[in-house]
């Protein structure tokens, strides 16, 4: 009796270790069923469902409304994922050659696997170069060649916290001399200078990258990473070793290394550090989210990443990308009607996105009717006045090579590589992929 | 009913289904991956065969071997860690006050998801406001660890909340087996003059040796292929300090779109583990094993 007892308990036992392990996320989809009848279907794919990207979800779902209102022959059905889940589902999809026909995708590297397995339609008839903001377009091109036409933008400012920056009598700085100063003043005074997220890697290229910018102008990394230069490039090489200046004066965050950049954002948002370089996808935090307090949306301000005595890049060159664009599948037998669905859709998606989601689209924004929160117009008149915008440096460059960069980003602030070697490991990684 | 069960081809409907699932969902693709593993494929654009030059470049893998490395701490550490689980078992199972609610208490953690574990520990862990720093400063220690971001301590840190994860799972597999040894035999050893301590090691432990040998099979597979918390926590990171087979498997095949070597890896993975089950079976292989 008590063996049998010992063998339940066992397998009960084992049973519950299988239900743990065979755990998985469910995938939160929704899609809409009208009757199609004698419509066109075109079916789109996109990410922003309705619970947790609910200002995007009400536009795109107005638009679509909208649009078949003026279209009464056309259907679009959709299907929506998370974020996480959509990037799988939509690689599991190509695989098997079922595209929606409309769906999103990220620019350059992630996109450039699609596009050259012929899955994505090259879009040059729609998309006009003069109606985004310079730059963007080029990001979703592969040989010149637009193959989906971008929404979002972002740039990124450096924020910080006016009344800590107050408390020490510190100003925004315009050079960079100055910001080392606001570094210096803060570290003796014992307050965290600026909260990073290097666990993302990504965040700190951004630092490095703006860097880079500032002494060797948008050139010396744009041209390393394209070929026409290389990454031993002094500039590239000064730049790292400013970061690692940086990390000795103690500037970040301690342990920056391990935080995942939402921790990090927890460091800034309960003013436990004074500055966060981050992209313009944060503005909606210090402006209109009603989650956030009043008091704290106060203290926030912005600056641009100050200039480098001697060096070539100038204050209004921005690191930024487009976020996220729309294509239309290669395979798609409503090609034209898909076509004409993303057009509109961009061109409705221009004039809805800041006012009602805080997202700056990559089409120009008119800023004129007043409804914008002030740090928006300041920022989309930063936008106005921008000479350069230079892409991520991952998302310039393939999976492989940039998972190298990132790593050596992150044994760069980790104090694990010398700016040579660091240089140097990139080159060799670029080098060989040609 | 007699002649129906030995109709061959009766037992052969009757095992079809569960043949077919296993088939379907585990020997299919262990076959699929090793055959991707001979492709050259970014898991979006076309298969191209390139042989045998993904398991070269494997062996010859620096990464791979050194995640090999950490996977194989990890399988060390989980394995001495049974001891400690053994003596838990051992103490709760000694009728002693309150070994219900303990036992109940232990088990806690497997009851909680992966990822849950892993952000409670990312916050105990957090550099500046995490609890084990905070701690520590009460003791009066100034150059407190960086833990997560610290690529000496990374894998190290993350060994604490695995161990404690499956506590429950294995004391509960112990207690089982303790309470299930004859009450008969610890009698006789009582009346004999036999100690609480002899009894532990001279009659309980060799009765549920084989339980024991059970244990250290699932802790080492286990270990060999341990993901979640390493995903979660570090991401295998900084800079790969923390990287185990399973995450390395994961980034190439999903994050570097490298889905012939990541199949590759896979793999590996699954040579490495048969290969120590079978040399952990053989090892623990004994002739006398005890029976009741």
């Amino acid at each position: 009796m008590k063996k049998k007892a010992f063998s339940s308990v066992i397998s009960l036992a084992l049973a519950g270790g299988l239900i743990l392990a065979g755990c998985s996320s469910s995938t939160g989809s929704s899609s809409d069923t009208k009757s199609s009848g004698d419509k066109t279907v075109v079916k789109m794919m996109h990410l922003w469902p309705e619970g947790s990207s609910n200002a995007q979800f009400t536009i795109v779902d107005d638009i679509i409304k909208a649009y078949e209102k003026e279209n009464p022959d056309v259907d679009i059905q959709t299907e929506i994922l998370g974020n996480e889940q959509y990037k799988e589902k939509i690689k599991v999809l190509s695989a098997s050659n079922e595209l929606p026909d409309v769906g999103i995708t990220w620019a350059a590297g992630y996109m450039k696997p699609f596009v050259d397995g012929k899955m994505f339609a090259p879009l040059d008839d729609i998309a006009k170069e003069d109606n985004f903001v310079a730059g963007t377009l080029d990001a979703f091109s592969v040989d010149e060649k637009p193959y989906a036409v971008p929404l979002e933008l972002n740039i990124t400012p450096v924020y910080y916290n006016k009344e800590i920056f107050k408390k020490y009598n510190l100003e925004a700085p315009k050079t960079y001399d100055e910001f080392l100063n606001v570094v210096e003043t803060l570290a003796k005074n014992k307050v965290t200078p600026i909260t990073l997220g290097n666990k993302d890697r990504w965040t700190g290229s951004m630092w490095y990258m703006y860097l880079a910018d500032r002494i060797g102008g948008p050139e010396a990394l744009n041209s390393a990473i394209n070929r026409s230069g290389s990454f031993e490039d002094p500039a590239l090489v000064k730049a790292a070793e400013e970061i690692d200046k940086l990390v000795k004066m103690g500037a970040f965050v301690k342990g920056y290394n391990g935080l995942s950049n939402d921790e990090a954002k927890g460091y800034f948002m309960n003013e436990q550090a004074a500055m966060y370089l981050m992209a313009t996808w944060e503005l909606p935090n210090y402006t209109t989210t009603p989650d956030v307090s009043q008091e704290f949306k106060d203290k926030v301000g912005y600056f641009k990443f100050p200039t480098y005595e001697g060096g070539k890049g100038d204050i209004d060159s921005y690191v930024g990308g487009p976020g996220v664009g729309l294509f239309v599948s290669e395979q798609s037998k409503v090609k034209a009607e898909a076509k004409e669905f993303v057009s509109y859709l961009v061109e409705e998606w221009g004039k809805r996105s800041v006012v009602d989601a805080g997202v700056i689209p990559a089409t120009v924004v008119d800023t004129s009717d007043g409804e914008l929160h002030p740090m928006y117009i300041d920022i989309l008149n930063d936008l106005g006045d921008a000479t350069n915008l230079t892409l991520y440096a991952d998302v310039q460059m393939s999976a492989g090579v940039a998972d190298v960069h990132l790593n050596q980003i992150q044994a760069l602030f980790g104090g694990q590589t010398t700016p040579e070697k660091f240089a140097k490991t990139q080159e060799d990684a670029l080098a060989a992929e040609k | 009913m007699k002649n129906v069960m030995s109709n061959k081809y009766v037992i052969a409907l009757y095992t079809l289904p569960a043949l077919l699932l296993i088939l379907t969902l585990i020997y299919i693709p262990i076959v699929l991956s090793g055959y991707y593993g001979f492709m050259d494929w970014d898991g979006i654009g076309q298969m191209t065969f390139i042989g045998m030059d993904n398991y070269i470049t494997l062996v010859q893998d620096k990464m791979f071997w050194t995640s090999t490395w950490h996977s194989f701490l990890l399988a060390i550490f989980s394995t001495a860690s049974l001891l400690l689980y053994l003596a838990i078992s051992l103490v709760l199972a000694s009728k002693i006050k309150g070994s219900d609610l303990l036992r109940k208490i232990y088990l806690i953690p497997m009851l909680l998801s992966s990822v849950a574990i892993a952000q409670l520990w990312m916050k105990i862990f957090d550099p500046t406001n995490g609890m084990a720093n905070k701690l520590l400063e009460m003791f009066g220690v100034e150059n407190t660890p960086i833990w997560l971001a610290d690529p000496d301590i990374a894998l190290y840190a993350i060994f604490i909340p695995v161990i404690w994860q499956y506590a429950g799972f294995y004391i509960l597999i112990y207690y089982a087996a303790l309470k299930n040894v004859p009450d008969e035999i610890i009698e006789a050893a009582k009346i004999d003059g036999a100690s609480s301590l002899q009894i532990a090691y001279k009659i309980k432990l060799p009765l549920i040796s084989g339980v024991f040998k059970v244990t250290i099979m699932l802790a080492v597979v286990g270990s060999l292929k341990y993901f979640d918390l390493i995903y979660v926590m570090t991401g295998g990171g900084p800079n790969g300090a923390s990287e185990v087979m399973a995450s390395y498997m994961y980034k190439e095949a999903f994050k570097l779109n490298n889905f012939g070597y990541g199949s590759a890896i896979g793999f590996g993975l699954l040579v490495i583990a048969l290969f120590m089950t079978w040399l952990i079976s053989k090892l623990t292989k004994s002739k006398d094993d005890v029976q009741f």
